[in-house]
């Protein structure tokens, strides 16, 4: 893109990895958003050089060569001032239309992603898969294939990082952020927490395993044996009474929840959302602000009483009753 | 530094009666209402702060010189570099250039007596010593460990350490800022001599209107952000917590809708101080005068919408996060149009490389490859990947310890003749402004490397590869420290045993070098009329 021919991207890139200056590149957007950067670079090598050529050429010709010699009036012509403000422009115009589409499709996960869902909390990263296996600072993903995470905190901000994956997110308590990437090649690669969070957030670090397809199924079936993420769910929903109203035949006193992830909903005051994580859960811990329009404010909140695993575990429930319904009805 | 300055009286100046000698005794500076005096308190008491910020930031890098940490426990390392933020910003950097050579330089600049308020004036530095008295403690005294950021819900819910009291410090001190702003407001405009019309004053002066302006309008946004910081953690008020329906974003919103312009409150003093030290070492007009005075009034007004490039990483909105990119780079247009400015200034000039002079070469040097490197950032989808990174640091120590701080250090010793009366001695000056800039290199450009490498900035200890790079920066930091000590030494030295500097020994324009140095306390025995433009240098040769 832009100017680099692929050839050329590759040898300087390998150059660069080669006298350590540069991360491995090992997903899918990686080598792209390196283009870019090395573009970045580019443009800084070449004004600095122009800028500092000019400067030390102006300070060895008209170096003061008498006590009391003066400058030389010289007049600005607005043409040059146009032009050192013209072209600066128009290289932000093309780093910034390059930048955000790539930052605009970097962000829009593939809809077949496997979704993992992680929780940051002071100083580790919990990981489960929707498979059932739960992973402490440790992320097992197969190669090739999207990967989306869910992501949520428990206590302060963290930052969800693999550099090697040239993508980051804060995880944020009370919301759920979403990263994707698609590993390109197997091996280990760091995992940091990026955002600031406490007095050990330089050890809230670990290793994202990437692994040949064969080899991550292995590994799934190899733990502990686990139910899934939304079987456990939909024990909680149970435990919590949830299905006394939510079941999918009753429909009295709540609504129905199969196949409500992902469609618009209407609340009293007339807005519409899409529900999604961070809506499902809210509607859990404070019901009353996002309740339904056609039925009554009668749910409990569940503040203090869910983790934020279980919650996770709830919504991947709600999540798979959205998918049941699609399969049987269409 | 202080007590040294009050020895000063014992040393008859050549020209008989000045500011410093008018009157005696430390009771004479405490209520002194003469903005040169006023200027000086500043300047002792942010160079006691830049020293303590600095001890802090060499011992940070001491003990990053080793993968596990070699000094301190993670929690004193965090202790180390939130003290070195918030002391460097908030207590030097942001008074810096304004409350020491702003004060000194503005009446004398524009031809007037004092500033406007002079009384305002003696309370903006007692405002500021009681904040930095009360940071100063609490740091010392247990200190606090979330970042200058103080990011909730970390600072508000979760440190253990002395948040209250430190951003109450902050809080006061903000204060000083916007009287100092106001003071510098409404002294250039109502308190110009005659004939000194807006376009006939120096860039400094522009450059310190735009700054006032910051002054009077980011610094009670960060007020109330710190004032609802402190509610939250005392009285669990629940903005910024999110399990009683606060936002911790909006934090951030309110934090960096301050503090991005405050970045511009560094740097825009520094490009005044430029603007002087090229125009008199090149003996030259400022080439492109109205294009340098309005990109800084223009970088004033741009920066109050660049927030949002703090936080592309944060879950904002992708089309919050499109115009916050846009913007950020349009704020990159008037910095490119000064430093090209700068750089036509020194065409068919009459140069010469006193100290001042390789400052002010520095700084555009540094601020050049600091102004690029925010590219990297404004840029989305790079930015992702640098964010939270050494990257960052590097980027921004470019923008206002290469920028800001070269700035001020020429700024300080072109007028320190005018100052103290004095002159250091150069051929040290010049070694030290080579050493500064050898070890302000040394010590930041790996750290542009490491911040790509993937090492995030804040770490206590990190993993082995990233060692070099470490070592190499830690080099650098005390390069770096030995740099600025030797100008505290001669400069100190210099106002005892300096040469008398006689009332413009660069030659220079300017109001202030047509006074005595040191200068009357009431600055001019007869108010100036001014018949010429600022920087009228070709005309004669101007050493006195």
């Amino acid at each position: 893109m832009m100017g680099f021919s692929q050839f050329g991207f590759d040898s300087l890139a390998a150059l660069l990895a080669f006298m350590q200056f540069k991360p491995a590149a090992a997903s899918s957007i990686a080598d792209d958003v390196d283009q870019l950067y090395l573009f970045l670079s580019g443009i800084t090598v070449f004004f600095a050089v122009l800028i500092f050529s000019i400067i030390f050429y102006f300070m060895l010709k008209y170096r003061r060569k008498s006590p009391d010699q003066s400058g030389t009036a010289t007049h600005t012509p607005m043409a040059l001032e146009l032009t050192w403000t013209i072209i600066p422009s128009l290289i932000c115009v093309v780093l910034f239309v390059w930048a955000s589409s790539l930052y605009v499709r970097n962000g829009r996960p593939p809809d077949a992603s496997t979704e993992i869902f992680v929780i940051g909390k002071q100083w580790m990263w919990h990981l489960q898969h929707p498979e059932g296996p739960r992973e402490i600072n440790e992320l097992h993903v197969p190669v090739g294939v999207p990967v989306k995470l869910t992501m949520t905190s428990q206590d302060v901000i963290h930052d969800f990082y693999i550099p090697a994956f040239r993508v980051k997110k804060d995880v944020l308590p009370g919301r759920y952020s979403s990263i994707w990437f698609q590993p390109t090649e197997t091996g280990t690669f760091h995992l940091f927490c990026a955002q600031y969070c406490g007095t050990n957030h330089s050890e809230m670090i670990g290793w994202v395993y990437v692994m040949s397809p064969t080899d991550y199924a292995a590994w799934l079936a190899g733990g502990e044996k686990t139910e899934s993420m939304a079987q456990q769910g939909a024990q909680l929903f149970s435990q919590f009474g949830c299905e006394s109203c939510h079941s999918s035949e009753s429909g009295v006193h709540g609504p129905s929840l199969v196949g409500i992830y992902g469609k618009p909903q209407r609340a009293p005051n007339g807005e519409t959302h899409v529900v999604d994580e961070t809506s499902i859960r809210h509607s859990i811990l404070a019901p009353s602000s996002v309740r339904q329009a056609n039925y009554q404010s009668i749910m409990p909140t569940y503040q203090g009483q869910i983790d934020e695993e279980q919650m996770l575990q709830l919504i991947a429930y709600v999540k798979s009753l959205g998918s049941e319904e699609r399969v049987n009805g269409k | 530094m202080s007590t040294a300055i009050a020895e000063l009286h014992e040393t008859p100046a050549e020209s008989g009666v000045n500011y410093l000698n008018a009157t005696y005794g430390i009771r004479s500076w405490l209520v002194t209402l003469d903005h040169k005096r006023i200027g000086l308190l500043y300047l002792g008491s942010i160079t006691l702060m830049f020293f303590v910020g600095g001890m802090a930031a060499v011992l940070m890098r001491l003990h990053l010189t080793e993968p596990q940490g070699a000094l301190f426990e993670p929690e004193t390392y965090n202790k180390m570099f939130s003290t070195h933020g918030i002391i460097m910003v908030f207590f030097f950097l942001v008074p810096s250039i304004p409350a020491t050579l702003g004060n000194f330089l503005i009446p004398l600049m524009i031809g007037a007596r004092d500033v406007a308020f002079p009384r305002l004036n003696l309370m903006s530095w007692y405002i500021f010593i009681t904040g930095a008295a009360l940071a100063l403690y609490a740091t010392l005294s247990g200190g606090v460990d979330t970042g200058w950021t103080f990011y909730p819900p970390y600072s508000s819910l979760f440190s253990h350490t002395h948040v209250v009291a430190v951003a109450l410090g902050v809080f006061i001190a903000g204060f000083s800022s916007i009287l100092t702003g106001l003071n510098f407001i409404v002294t250039i405009h109502k308190m110009r001599c005659p004939g000194m019309t807006w376009f006939r004053l120096p860039l400094f002066i522009w450059a310190m209107y735009a700054t006032s302006l910051i002054f009077v309008l980011g610094t009670p946004v960060i007020a109330i952000t710190l004032f609802l910081l402190g509610m939250e953690r005392i009285l669990h008020v629940g903005i910024f917590d999110p399990a009683v329906g606060g936002d911790p974003l909006l934090f951030q919103h309110l934090f960096w809708f301050y503090s991005h312009p405050a970045v511009y409150i560094m740097i825009l003093p520094g490009m005044g101080v430029v603007s002087e030290l090229i125009t008199a070492f090149s003996r030259k007009k400022i080439f492109g005068y109205a294009f340098v005075a309005f990109s800084s009034l223009s970088i004033a007004i741009i920066s109050f919408i660049v927030w949002g490039h703090h936080m592309f990483v944060t879950g904002q909105s992708i089309y919050a996060g499109l115009v916050f990119s846009v913007l950020s780079f349009l704020v990159a247009i008037p910095s490119a149009v000064k430093v090209f400015n700068w750089t036509a200034t020194l065409y068919k000039g009459s140069i010469s490389y006193e100290a001042p002079m390789l400052y002010a070469l520095g700084f555009i040097g540094l601020f050049t490859i600091g102004g690029l490197t925010g590219l990297f950032l404004a840029a989305l989808a790079t930015d992702v990947h640098l964010n939270g990174t050494y990257f960052i640091v590097a980027h921004f120590h470019y923008v206002m310890v290469g920028g800001a701080v070269m700035a001020y250090m020429g700024g300080l010793h072109f007028w320190w003749p005018k100052i103290t009366g004095r002159l250091y001695p150069d051929i040290w000056a010049r070694i030290a402004a080579a050493i500064i800039f050898i070890g302000f290199n040394l010590t930041f450009f790996p750290q542009f490397m490491l911040g790509y490498l993937g090492m995030p900035r804040r770490y206590a200890m990190y993993p082995s590869e990233f060692q070099v790079l470490n070592v190499m920066s830690s080099a650098g930091a005390s390069i770096l420290g030995i740099g600025y000590v030797i100008p505290l030494i001669y400069l100190i030295w210099s106002m005892r045993y300096g040469q008398p500097a006689g009332p413009n020994p660069w030659g220079a324009k300017g109001l202030e070098w047509t006074t005595q140095s040191p200068p009357l306390t009431e600055n001019f025995e007869e108010i100036p009329i001014v018949t010429e433009d600022a920087y009228n240098y070709a005309s004669e040769a101007a050493r006195v």
